[in-house]
């Protein structure tokens, strides 16, 4: 498996002693048992001796497992404290999970879909969630940390990484999240330094689809396919039933339905979808991006 | 330890299958407060919800044998791991040991008529039934079956509009259920054992249903209180859990887990205690390490209340207490060890039949030692990391539940089946099952490991195609597995009618349950049993004097 952060091979080390002195074990406990089963097989051994137990015996297979586990904790927590231990100076980025798309904000100010890094380069993660619990898991990294919905910024997550490899590796959501929790998956794109510098001078001035960015397309097709929610295409203007309330009338898609939706997304819940948007929290301008997009596909 | 003539030289009194205690009809059952009658009356339930949680496993693997959405869609997915987790854990393999086998075996084990509050025991059932009725019933209610996974984890649960409360209402019902269970046993070990029984002369069964029972009995209640929380939240809104209210999630899983981590020792105990009755029997000899063994128990039981942590290794919590956490888990280990090695020892210069019950027991052996060895990647901090909430963990679970817990219940099963039903189980068909089910078994789960290292999350509907090959292994697996459980049932319960008669004492067990007839009657003993020496005692093998080397 491709080990593609600082700390992989450290990780994988400990994984190699875990299952290695497991493998020994298994081996060891299974011939043992199917030894004995054959060598003292009723047929071969009529009499058997009645053995009650065995200081010696007992305090061996005490103490040497003892002493095994300790070493598998050792393993584990010198690992995991090098993956606790942020360097000095390393690059913050806020991963911003919620259901169900990834998003990534950079110091600059400007945000993405996709996580881009430079190679070599310390990254100190700071987790945000919108809703509810996510976790962020890049298997090739071997890190994980969930993302947790907190009273206090300062009590947010957090977890850094060094990529050592250039490439594009998976972002999965490793902690149930509700419907299309399978579905929050992004990438994590590793850039030599000099193509990263180029990428962010783009990013900083390209305008990145503001549906895909708050995480709309996650449950709202472009295409008129269904996924959670109605489609975008074709639904400004157009007239809709909604329930609100668990009555049903008509009305009619426009800037202030769709300003309305946003801050309250389960008072008019369009007949036949389920009540399962969280409230969104956008600027004014960026809810002006939104009715202008919504007003392109129609 | 045998005390009582030998069956034939008293007058036989009706087994407790015609006799009823003077009830009739269906209430000579859902009436009856004997421990026998109970057992069985909780059989016939977990059953029915094993085939169900069965069938709903069957679908998520079907399902899964190919990305993208097959037959059900992701909305549906999420119940059935709900559902499948729930009817699994609360309704099957909590209750599960000790409710069948440790009612019905528990009291003639012990050499007693019943347990100690057998009215208590009756309402326990009950319990059971009405928690059951409230799970099923969150099927057909509004907002339909849970979509939260059988954690219930909030914030989620807290906000999904599927039928949460009913469910956590029916987990806390069932607790108590749980609570009672272990009550009546803890004083029943206690009050109840025979003449000359001291606490290191009983089978180790009874030491692991006592060790349960402890368990049941202190850990239950957090959950309650935990689901009661949880309760509150979802109806009046109070924020516990919710962090724009001041509350935190963490603690949600904190409570949750300070009483499904000692829970799972709860399934697994008393299955290590019926592979401690097996072996002696089978190896026609005395257990290697009794009070190791029996003391081992007792100590899991206690490390296991706090090692909770390690199922929020990823969560944040602060570093100190993620290694903390570490550290207690691997200590648990420690006494398992023992135990697999005492059972070892048992085999050493044995004279070892290859019996059903027995090959069931070697089964389990091998497969609860993968489980067991599989959560040292659990338990270290930088391996589990990785491997936390992935299929790893669903693999080492059922490793340790199924091919631990499980099978050592469909052991205990088989071994005692002649002295329930005083008939003999087939043989070629009950090891054809069992070969279908070792097979099968391993081939499900083994590939669940195989993926989860390679990084396939837990509760996926869909997956990256790259991780196919092991999902499609997985689903052949699971359609080997499941005609091997159907024919392991089906054969228990065709034979608990048509078997050869068993008589009471078919493996010339020295245990006091088979001392008295099979089935045995209303009062169990025709005469108070009275207990000499340890509970293996095979010095005077009965099988030796019948059949002289």
């Amino acid at each position: 498996m491709i080990q593609a952060s600082s700390y992989a091979g450290v990780v994988d080390d400990a994984f190699i002693f875990i299952l290695g002195t497991s493998i020994v074990l298994l081996i060891g406990v299974t011939l043992t048992m199917l030894f004995f089963a054959f060598r003292y097989s009723r047929a071969r051994n009529p009499v058997a001796a009645q053995i009650e137990g065995n200081m010696v015996l007992e305090t061996i297979w005490t103490v040497i497992p003892t002493g095994l586990v300790l070493m598998m904790f050792w393993y584990g927590w010198t690992g995991f404290r090098i993956m606790r231990d942020v360097p000095e100076g390393a690059m913050e980025i806020e991963a911003i999970g919620r259901m169900w798309s990834w998003a990534f904000r950079y110091p600059d100010g400007h945000t993405s879909d996709e996580l881009v890094v430079p190679l070599h380069q310390p990254v100190r993660l700071t987790l945000t969630s919108e809703d509810v619990i996510h976790s962020f898991y890049v298997p090739a990294f071997r890190i994980k940390e969930d993302v947790m919905p907190v009273a206090r910024p300062e009590n947010r997550n957090h977890l850094w990484f060094q990529a050592e490899k250039t490439g594009e590796f998976n972002v999965l959501c490793a902690e149930y999240c509700g419907e299309r929790h399978s579905k929050m998956l992004s990438k994590v794109r590793v850039l030599p330094q000099e193509e990263y510098d180029n990428w962010l001078a783009a990013a900083a001035v390209t305008q990145v689809d503001i549906l895909k960015l708050k995480g709309c397309t996650a449950c709202h097709s472009l295409d008129g396919s269904r996924i959670v929610g109605p489609s975008f295409r074709g639904i400004f203007g157009s007239t809709e039933t909604v329930v609100s309330g668990g009555t049903e009338h008509q009305v009619v898609v426009d800037a202030e339905y769709v300003r309305k939706s946003l801050a309250e997304p389960l008072a008019d819940v369009v007949k036949g979808y389920p009540p399962a948007m969280p409230p969104q929290q956008l600027t004014d301008d960026e809810i002006a991006a939104v009715i202008a997009r919504l007003q392109e596909l129609r | 330890m045998l005390a009582v003539d030998t069956p034939g030289s008293v007058r036989p009194s009706p087994s407790f299958l015609q006799d009823a205690g003077g009830r009739s009809g269906i209430g000579a059952w859902i009436f009856s407060t004997d421990h026998k009658r109970i057992g069985l009356m909780y059989a016939a339930a977990m059953f029915t919800f094993f085939i169900v949680g069965m069938c709903l496993g069957l679908t998520m693997r079907l399902e899964l044998m190919f990305p993208g959405e097959q037959f059900i869609s992701a909305a549906a997915y999420n119940r059935i791991f709900t559902l499948h987790g729930v009817i699994m854990v609360f309704l099957f393999i909590v209750p599960g040991i000790p409710a069948v086998l440790g009612n019905f075996m528990l009291p003639l084990q012990l050499g007693a008529e019943d347990v100690s509050f057998p009215r208590l025991n009756l309402a326990s059932w009950w319990i059971y039934m009405i928690g059951a009725a409230m799970a099923l019933a969150s099927l057909v209610v509004a907002g339909g079956v849970p979509d939260t996974g059988w954690t219930f984890y909030a914030p989620y649960s807290v906000r999904t509009d599927s039928s949460v409360s009913l469910a956590v209402m029916a987990a806390f019902v069932l607790g108590f259920s749980s609570i009672l269970t272990g009550l009546n046993f803890i004083t029943t070990i206690h009050r109840m054992r025979a003449k000359g029984m001291t606490f290191f002369r009983m089978p180790l069964f009874c030491w692991g249903l006592y060790a349960t029972a402890w368990i049941q009995v202190i850990a239950t209640p957090v959950v309650g209180i935990t689901l009661v929380l949880l309760m509150l939240e979802r109806t009046l809104g109070i924020g516990f859990f919710d962090p724009g209210k001041g509350g935190d999630p963490i603690l949600y899983q904190h409570l949750f887990w300070i009483y499904s981590h000692p829970v799972v020792y709860v399934m697994i105990l008393p299955a290590m205690g019926i592979i401690s009755e097996i072996l002696p029997a089978f190896a026609r000899r005395t257990i290697f390490g009794y009070k190791a063994i029996a003391m081992s128990s007792m100590a899991i039981a206690a490390v296991g209340y706090l090692v909770w942590g390690h199922h929020m290794f990823t969560a944040g919590m602060s570093d100190t207490a993620r290694w903390v956490f570490s550290l207690l888990t691997f200590l648990v280990a420690i006494p398992t060890g023992i135990k697999v090695f005492n059972w070892l020892a048992t085999l050493y210069k044995g004279s070892i039949e290859l019996s059903v019950p027995m090959l069931y027991a070697f089964a389990f052996i091998f497969l609860f030692s993968i489980g067991g060895l599989t959560g040292m990647v659990n338990g270290a901090l930088s391996t589990d990391i990785h491997v936390h909430d992935t299929a790893y963990v669903v693999g080492h679970f059922h490793y340790t539940m199924f091919g631990g817990a499980g099978i050592g219940f469909f052991a205990g099963l088989h071994y005692w089946f002649p002295k329930i039903t005083g008939r003999m189980y087939n043989d070629r068909r009950a090891k054809i099952a069992l070969g279908l089910i070792f097979v099968g078994f391993n081939l499900l789960y083994f590939s669940m490991l195989i993926m989860g290292i390679l990084g396939m999350p837990r509760r996926y509907a869909d997956y990256l195609p790259e991780f196919q090959p092991f999902h499609m292994a997985s689903t052949i697996g699971a359609l080997i597995l499941v005609p091997g459980l159907l024919l392991m049932l089906w054969n228990l319960l065709h034979s608990a009618r048509t078997g050869a008669p068993a008589g009471p004492n078919p493996w010339r067990a020295t245990t006091l349950e088979w001392q008295t007839a099979s089935p045995p009657p209303l009062l169990n003993f025709e005469v108070a049993p009275e207990v000499t020496t340890g509970p293996y005692d095979f010095t005077h093998d009965p099988l030796l004097q019948e059949n002289p080397a």
